[in-house]
């Protein structure tokens, strides 16, 4: 598996990479860690006559925690997620998610910026960018815009990202002080994408759910935010039934393709047992 | 010369690390430092490189193939299709099944990843850029996928070039789909068994398309010299001597100007037995340029094209007696053979071993017949990690003994207990023809089911399952007990031949006059650690430590003629010749001791390194002091030197057995399955490293762990194969493997030099019946069957689900 | 296309070299500097035969383009043992316990383990089985792999204690 010809660019700014996006237009192809577009090059499914790297641009590898207010790098790496415990106090769920995705080698390359801009609907990141409601920034020739995680999946391998855009940083505010959250991701084997995966975060009131947000991967073309499935939980004291009928409506926004995980009816119910058992897990962790 | 320092008896044993020592592996040095010499290590001056265009289509009739394009591509230097080869008759080559396979697509395509062109240029890169330019206009054609229509009377034809051949390798043809009929036993006999019995089970069991997938794919690098006419082939071949052979049948290459070298292999389990169109090609290739070509296929390629193994249909009967006492079998396979039959079975064996399928079990009558049938997938039929069609026997058996188990209400452990051929009956004559040399089922089965503690578990499993059913749990437990008996060490000329080549196998071994060694086999290791096994044999029965040993197989130029490594036969076969000419050395040296000691030979014993005059044993010489004597001095009517060999034609097959216990917890709303334990009783006859035989079985477990959870190599309706990438095609990692726990009992193979029997691939023939027995356990109580293969997490729910034990 | 000049640290040794961009770090590893030692398994980044250490990081090189790894320091399985000769307790360790068949998954396998133990010196059986998730045998079933990291993390912890 041979991948074709390209030119190498490997640019140390910001600006610079922008400005070699726009001047060399839709042949060009930026790899951050390169384990989703390197396999599809080397199938030659993609051929860019430019690849610019952006490992050099030392302004996407930062990761800030300020008041309340969590900024990752686009080019920080999910070994660098794990490994933070800054980060794993204010949002635990970033560690649990990056330790289910790939490999301890492919984690060492495998960036957020890539994980959740290549529009990949196995990617395990865009469901926690959508539970969390986050922010992602993209520059262009013509400035930086935002644009919401909720707001980025159009469909698979297609975002909101413009060719010559780069999304360079994901903001998020850090969930309440005493959240419970969970990412339980059913798979064939170890590293594989998700059969279904569904990420939760609560908080609790007593005994009674006070805020709830559900996100689901690989289960339709773009990660889903279960917006409703969420609001059931609010107000409740989480009894099966109520939990139950979060999954219920869970399932009912998916639409998995049938493939080597399983078919679709399968991957649905799998879909509502992940919502489950993350609910579970995140009420549990909880104060 | 005599050894200054006097060491005791047990010391001069223990030096030697012959049988039963668990000797540290010498190949290890070179693979850990990544020293090891694989095919795609190796480089010579001026190699080219060649890379296949394959069809895209499973089925398709090719209108034309245009090369220019691709000839433009800098370093792109040539670009082979069927009509070069034709000229050379070499557009189609034989199997070893006795069919023809198309080495490059001539005129159709009939599965997808099938050679059409094969482009040669400087690298592999702009080999691979070549490759993308071939263009070629095919024109589809209806695709058969299933073998249970492909002798349908409307079903295309697949095999043109053959079409008016209706006589074929085995017996006449029925259908243009079909290859063979072959049958064995007492058809008459057992439908009377059949329709006297108080109960009769049925059942249809397939056992899916897998892949071996070794971690190194297939490979080679042919170098014809022109100078001085030599080809010399390097490349992953598990039969070297039978590659040569086959080679120049085909080239019309004398045989003596080609040379076949195996070097370091990156595993086998029957992916590099078969020829493929790779090595043909890259032959040519060179033989055109006169330059060496490498050719080294990708995991898809390796997936999609080389050598799939089972895609067996197997309708199983059993009769019985109402206490469980089995009076008939009777066994009919449908086998899927893809496009080209390219079996790897001994030639007058087309279903190979697949007879074995009376398993361990003393059934009067049986009988067994198998359909083999052409379809639009990829040709092979390998043993993967099992000998020919064996592990397909052994799971239909332990599936259906299991099936009657529960039709009966009997324990699966208890109804195996009642049928075993007992210890007195052996050699045992079955009812489809093979003489069992020996066993001891019933000592091994019982230390298995003490070691587990059987009963316990039952106790547990019924508490499991009344928990679940109050709704306490959502997890039921399954135990799965598996019994086989192996067939291996093919085999005795009288009967096994592949390409008219007698399966016996060989051992050279010269000393030096130092008193080391070395031996050359005619077999090929592949990660079995030959190097270090064989050279154990020869140290027990020559008294030469086995670090003095230098062992060599792989070089048709110096290895004697053997037909290699597969099937579990190096120990059985080539072992024996290892012990044979281990002692023809002895005699001689006896001869020479008795000359050095002035005593009649009659008058000497062997003892661990030396001979010693009986009663006397002061007076000795070592092997080390007779072998310098074998070169330096006159010895009246003998020879100088000390080297001997041997080929071994056995006179039987040996039967390896083993007791298989598995225990899993399945998640009934999610089909995950944990393997919580696995015990494996293996009794391989005289065990010669115990290390060894536990890293295979370890290794032969998680085999049969992937093919019952996941392995599957399917089509879709058009023809497609799904999932040829190691992200579909199921390894277990590290987390999804348990430990294993291994154990054995020795019961010696009686007419094997040393007694021993081959493991390698048992635990592949075992575990896959044992874990899937253990899944099928799991919901025995909540009327399951059967349901077929993988046990993957989809399927485990919807079997689940049509229980009814899902929401 | 241009090739691109590469500078690289390989087993400690300074090398410049120039490369067509798209060649896989693993082929310009293995072609162009003879280190034959990571191999290619699967192409696709799930095998883990051809692991090797970049910058203190393991990754599979099969996935990793040559201008990606320009500047940066690479050790291969061929330079984990001590330049006197000395086997690294990994290489001892899989010896020992009989952690490798074919031998084709080797040292990607000890490259990984190379990196495991610095990451986590002792890690728990667990650990050890996460932690080479990326890399697949088909010989061993992985249990005398783990056995032998189990073994080769004492040795090291050890030592390092002596030291």
């Amino acid at each position: 598996m041979i991948p074709g010809s390209f030119e190498y660019h490997r640019p140390s700014s910001l600006a610079d990479a922008v400005g070699l996006l726009s001047s060399l237009g839709d042949d060009a192809l930026l790899v951050a860690g390169g384990h989703s577009l390197i396999p599809m090059m080397k199938f030659r499914m993609a051929v860019p006559e430019h690849l610019v790297d952006l490992q050099d641009v030392k302004s996407l590898k930062s990761i800030s925690l300020d008041s309340g207010q969590i900024s990752l790098g686009a080019m920080v790496t999910q070994a660098e997620i794990i490994l933070s415990d800054e980060l794993h106090v204010a949002c635990p769920i970033l560690r649990e998610v990056s330790y289910q995705i790939a490999d301890p080698q492919i984690r060492n390359l495998g960036t957020i910026g890539g994980n959740v801009a290549n529009g990949d609907p196995g990617n395990d990141m865009p469901a926690i960018m959508q539970v969390l409601d986050a922010t992602y920034i993209l520059t262009g020739p013509d400035g930086e815009r935002e644009i919401a995680a909720r707001e980025f999946y159009e469909s698979a391998f297609f975002t909101a990202r413009q060719d010559n855009e780069i999304l360079t940083t994901i903001r998020f505010a850090a969930p309440a002080a005493g959240h419970g959250s969970s990412y339980v991701k059913q798979k064939r084997k170890i590293g594989d994408y998700a059969t279904a995966a569904a990420a939760v975060i609560v908080t609790m009131s007593g005994d009674t759910c006070a805020s709830a947000s559900i996100g689901l991967t690989n289960v339709a073309d773009t990660p889903l935010w279960a917006e409703n499935a969420a609001s059931l939980l609010v107000g409740s004291s989480l009894d099966g039934e109520t939990i139950k009928a979060a999954a219920d409506a869970a399932k009912a926004i998916t639409d998995p393709a049938d493939d080597g995980r399983g078919p679709k009816d399968y991957r649905t119910h799998i879909a509502g047992i992940m919502v489950q058992r993350a609910i579970a897990n995140a009420v549990d962790r909880a104060k | 010369m005599n050894d200054q320092t006097p060491i005791s008896r047990e010391e001069r044993i223990e030096k030697l690390q012959g049988l039963g020592s668990s000797r540290k592996r010498v190949e290890d040095a070179r693979f850990t430092q990544g020293a090891g010499n694989y095919v795609d290590d190796i480089k010579l001056p001026g190699m080219l490189f060649g890379d296949f265009v394959r069809s895209p289509y499973g089925h398709a009739r090719i209108k034309s193939i245009k090369t220019e394009a691709a000839l433009a591509v800098p370093g792109v230097l040539a670009v082979i299709t069927a009509e070069d080869l034709k000229p050379l008759n070499l557009h189609y080559m034989p199997t070893l099944a006795g069919d023809v396979q198309a080495v490059l697509a001539d005129e159709k395509v009939l599965f997808q990843g099938q050679e059409v062109a094969f482009v040669v240029a400087t690298d592999r890169y702009a080999a691979a850029d070549g490759v993308e330019l071939v263009e070629v206009d095919y024109e589809g054609l209806p695709v058969i996928n299933d073998a249970f229509k492909a002798m349908d009377d409307n079903a295309p034809l697949l095999r043109e070039d053959i079409k008016d051949k209706m006589e074929g390798a085995h017996g006449p043809r029925k259908h243009h789909n079909h290859i063979f009929s072959w049958e064995e036993g007492d058809k008459k006999g057992t439908e009377k068994a059949l329709a006297d019995a108080d109960v009769v089970v049925e059942e249809l069991i397939t056992y899916q398309r897998v892949h071996p997938c070794p971690l190194e794919t297939c490979g080679c690098v042919a170098s014809m010299d022109k100078i001085n006419g030599k080809l010399t082939l390097w490349g992953t071949f598990q039969a070297p001597h039978a590659v040569r052979t086959v080679a120049s049948l085909i080239t019309n290459i004398a045989e003596h100007n080609i040379r076949v070298i195996s070097p370091d292999i990156g595993g086998g389990f029957g992916n590099k037995v078969g020829v493929y169109p790779g090595y043909i090609c890259a032959a040519v290739a060179s033989i055109v340029t006169g330059k060496p070509v490498k050719w080294v296929e990708d995991r898809i390629e390796n997936l999609s094209a080389t050598a799939f193994a089972r895609d067996y249909h197997m309708t199983g009967k059993i009769a019985a007696t109402k206490d469980g006492k089995i009076t008939g079998l009777s066994a009919h396979v449908l086998a899927d053979h893809g496009a080209f039959d390219a079996c790897a079975d001994p030639t007058k064996f087309p279903a190979g071993f697949f007879s074995i399928v009376t398993g361990s079990y003393d059934i009067p009558v049986a009988y067994c017949g198998v359909d083999g049938v052409y379809t639009n997938k990829a040709p092979g039929g390998v043993a993967y990690r099992c000998s020919f069609r064996v592990t397909e026997a052994a799971y239909l058996i332990e599936r259906m003994i299991d099936i009657l188990a529960r039709k009966l209400d009997m324990d699966p452990a208890e109804i195996r207990l009642k049928n075993f051929i007992k210890k007195e009956q052996f050699p045992y004559n079955s009812a489809l023809g093979w003489e069992y040399d020996s066993g001891d089922y019933h000592t091994a089965m019982d230390k298995a089911l003490a070691s587990v503690d059987y009963n316990a578990l039952r106790a547990e499993q019924e508490e499991n399952r009344a928990a679940f059913d109050r709704g306490e749990t959502r997890n039921l437990m399954g135990i799965g007990v598996a019994f086989f008996t192996e067939i291996v060490g093919a085999g005795p000329v009288k009967n096994c031949d592949i390409l008219g080549l007698g399966m016996f196998d060989s051992c050279e071994i010269r000393i030096h006059p130092t008193g080391s060694a070395i031996a050359r086999l005619g077999t090929i290791s592949q990660g079995q650690g030959h190097a270090t096994t064989f050279a154990q044999i020869v140290a027990s029965e020559i008294g030469i430590p086995a670090e003095d040993i230098t062992l060599e197989e792989g070089d048709t130029d110096t290895a004697p003629y053997g037909l290699g490594t597969y099937g579990s036969r190096s120990t059985p076969v080539a072992g024996a010749a290892t012990a044979m000419a281990g002692r023809k050395i002895r005699a001689k040296a006896q001869m020479i001791a008795a000359y050095l000691l002035e005593v009649h030979e009659g008058d000497l014993e062997w003892d661990v390194d030396r001979f010693q005059v009986k009663g006397n044993p002061e007076a000795h010489k070592t092997m080390k002091e007779i072998a310098f004597a074998s070169y330096n001095q006159a010895i009246p009517g003998l020879e100088p030197g000390l080297e001997a060999v041997s080929y071994y034609d056995p006179p039987n097959m040996t039967y390896p057995f083993g007791a298989y216990i598995g225990v899993v917890d399945i998640d009934v709303d999610t089909g995950v399955v944990d393997v919580r334990s696995f015990y494996a009783l293996d009794d391989c006859g005289t065990r010669i490293n115990p290390m060894i035989i536990e890293g295979q079985v370890h290794g032969g477990l998680t085999e049969s762990l992937a093919i019952v959870m996941g392995q599957d190599i399917s089509y879709d309706e058009t023809g497609n194969i799904k999932g040829a990438t190691l992200m579909d095609y199921f390894l277990p990692t590290a987390v999804e493997t348990p430990n294993w726990e291994t154990d054995f009992t020795t019961t010696p193979s009686p007419h094997h030099p040393i007694g021993a029997k081959g493991v390698g691939e048992s635990p592949n023939v075992g575990g896959v019946p044992a874990l899937s027995n253990a899944v099928h356990d799991a919901f025995a109580h909540k009327g399951l069957t059967h349901t077929q293969m993988p046990h993957d997490h989809w399927r485990i729910w919807k079997t689940a689900q049509k229980l009814g034990l899902t929401d | 296309m241009s090739e691109i000049n590469i500078n690289m640290t390989v087993n400690g040794q300074k090398i410049e070299a120039s490369a067509d961009p798209r060649t896989l770090l693993i082929h310009f590893l293995r072609e162009d500097q003879n280190l034959t030692g990571p191999h290619i398994g699967c192409d696709t980044s799930h095998c883990g035969a051809c692991t090797v250490d970049m910058n203190g990081m393991s990754v599979k090189a099969c996935t990793v383009f040559v201008g990606q790894a320009n500047g940066a320091d690479i050790v291969t399985i061929e330079g984990i043992a001590q330049a006197d000769g000395t086997l690294h307790a990994l290489q001892e360790a899989f010896r020992q316990h009989h952690g490798l068949q074919c031998g084709f998954c080797t040292p990607g396998m000890i490259t990984r383990a190379y990196r495991l133990l610095q990451e986590n010196p002792s890690p728990t059986e667990e650990e050890i089985r996460y932690g080479i998730s990326g890399n697949l045998c088909r010989c061993t079933g992985y249990q005398n792999i783990v056995k032998a990291i189990q073994v080769a993390a004492e040795e090291l912890s050890v030592k390092e204690a002596a030291e």
